[in-house]
């Protein structure tokens, strides 16, 4: 279907942003890459009073390091999340999380601000900034604050954002040595939405004990779903055959499945607690593996 | 907010400028606004890939850009590819694989795999799989289009390993 009929406006500058806001009042949208945006115009589920462009606003841009911080800005394509060396350095779960969303036309152009702010259950990057203990950067007129990425979600497409504001950027505590993470989905078809996925994130003793886990599922629930249980279960615990199975046992009640088209509560949770198995897994020596 | 909007931009080597409906989106500006009508409207929500052109040199879903969007940006539609001569070797493999069958989906994948000519030279069978899974063949010629590309592949790097 054609778009509604709708006014759109380009801005340069955050300043200038606030300004035209202010003029097209709360029905206006924020446009960034537009690649989930655009699809639902398409569909008229939403229709706003008009677009404000901000992709060309240059303080949005850019993935760079201060301390022990990643700072990825707001723009960021899911194209360049795959390609960056910093972000392969210092967050690989976003690095591997990058081809598993939608396919490489729709990477050019979609953007990690426009992902979060959205917060689809199924999307990737929900449940990897949840999983990193990530902050958001929301910016607006009257400056910017700071909040958790836990914080952030607050259930189905539900966000902290409130009008007048956006995300400028993400900042994700760099991985250390001790780090493990990795992300895996099931899907229909390669770029589909998942049917459900995990983003872990592990930090490891040098005796290979888990110090800390965050077991992040989505396409299972609301949103991105931290596994409390599970991630427990881990935790102080050597990882092993027997641990991760009682990872896996933990999901039972961690996790609370809606049915959707491609089937009922008891798949997905079988889905999830394979994608448990593997992620975990795929953290352990070969020998170990293939044990 | 404005309706319309000026831009002016690049389409396949040409300067062009419109005043343009902020509602259309690129392969409508291309093939209403300017006649080309190689990138094709399917679906119109971002599924099927039959719509794919290139701005500012990356393949894109025309149907989830806004024409309004794209003051000043270089844009290559298959025309432009065609023209240049880029992509006749893939265009040749397509011919003599029969890889093109109702040929509706045909330039998207075009430009789709042109990309993966210059981005993953090596690309195996599975990675050329992967690499189209965006765009939707209903004929379901993806044996014949993964034999296509493939020969490509091999055809450049032969001709690289001569020179």
């Amino acid at each position: 279907m054609k778009w509604p009929a709708m006014g759109y406006a380009r801005v340069e500058s955050l300043d200038e942003l606030w300004r035209v806001l202010d003029a097209a009042g709360p029905e206006a949208q924020i446009l960034a890459g537009g690649q989930s945006l655009l699809a639902t115009l398409s569909f008229r589920l939403s229709e706003p009073s008009g677009l404000v462009d901000i992709t060309r606003i240059a303080a949005l841009r850019g993935v760079s390091v201060a301390g022990s911080i990643l700072r990825i800005g707001a723009l960021t394509r899911h194209a360049d999340l795959g390609r960056d060396p910093l972000v392969a350095a210092h967050a690989p779960i976003l690095a591997a999380a990058a081809p598993l969303i939608a396919h490489p036309a729709i990477r050019n152009r979609g953007t990690i601000g426009g992902s979060l702010a959205l917060a689809d259950p199924a999307a990737e990057l929900p449940a990897c900034v949840v999983a990193l203990d990530a902050t958001i950067v929301i910016a607006s007129k009257g400056g910017e604050r700071r909040v958790p990425a836990t914080d952030f979600f607050q259930g189905l497409f539900s966000t902290d954002l409130q009008p007048g504001e956006i995300i400028a950027a993400v900042e994700v505590p760099m991985a250390t040595p001790a780090s493990r993470q990795t992300i895996v989905e099931v899907t229909r078809r390669s770029g589909d939405y998942a049917m459900a996925g995990l983003a872990a994130v592990l930090s490891m003793q040098a005796n290979g004990q888990v110090e800390a886990a965050r077991l992040v599922y989505f396409g299972v629930g609301s949103g991105a779903e931290i596994a409390r249980g599970a991630s427990a279960a881990l935790a102080g615990r050597r990882l092993d055959g027997t641990s991760i199975a009682a990872a896996k046992a933990a999901l039972a009640d961690d996790l609370d499945p809606p049915g959707d088209l491609h089937g009922g509560p008891e798949l997905k949770r079988h889905l999830a607690r394979v994608l448990t198995g593997r992620a975990l897994s795929s953290f352990l020596a070969p020998a170990e593996q293939a044990a | 907010m404005n309706r319309r909007i000026d831009i002016a931009l690049t389409v396949n080597g040409e300067r062009v400028a419109r005043s343009v409906d902020t509602r259309l989106h690129l392969v409508d500006f291309l093939r209403t606004e300017l006649g080309l009508t190689g990138a094709h409207t399917a679906c119109e929500h971002g599924v099927c890939g039959a719509c794919t052109v290139r701005v500012d040199g990356e393949p894109v879903r025309g149907c989830l850009v806004l024409a309004a969007s794209l003051d000043g940006a270089v844009v290559e539609t298959i025309e432009g590819l065609s023209d240049s001569g880029e992509i006749r070797d893939l265009q040749e493999a397509f011919v003599a694989r029969n890889a093109a069958q109702c040929g509706y989906c045909t330039p998207g994948m075009l430009v789709t795999a042109a990309d993966i000519l210059t981005q993953a030279p090596n690309a195996s069978r599975e990675e050329i799989r992967e690499h189209i899974s965006g765009n939707y063949c209903r004929c379901t010629g993806y044996q014949a289009i993964v034999d296509a590309v493939e020969d490509t592949l091999k055809a450049r790097r032969t001709r690289e390993a001569v020179r």
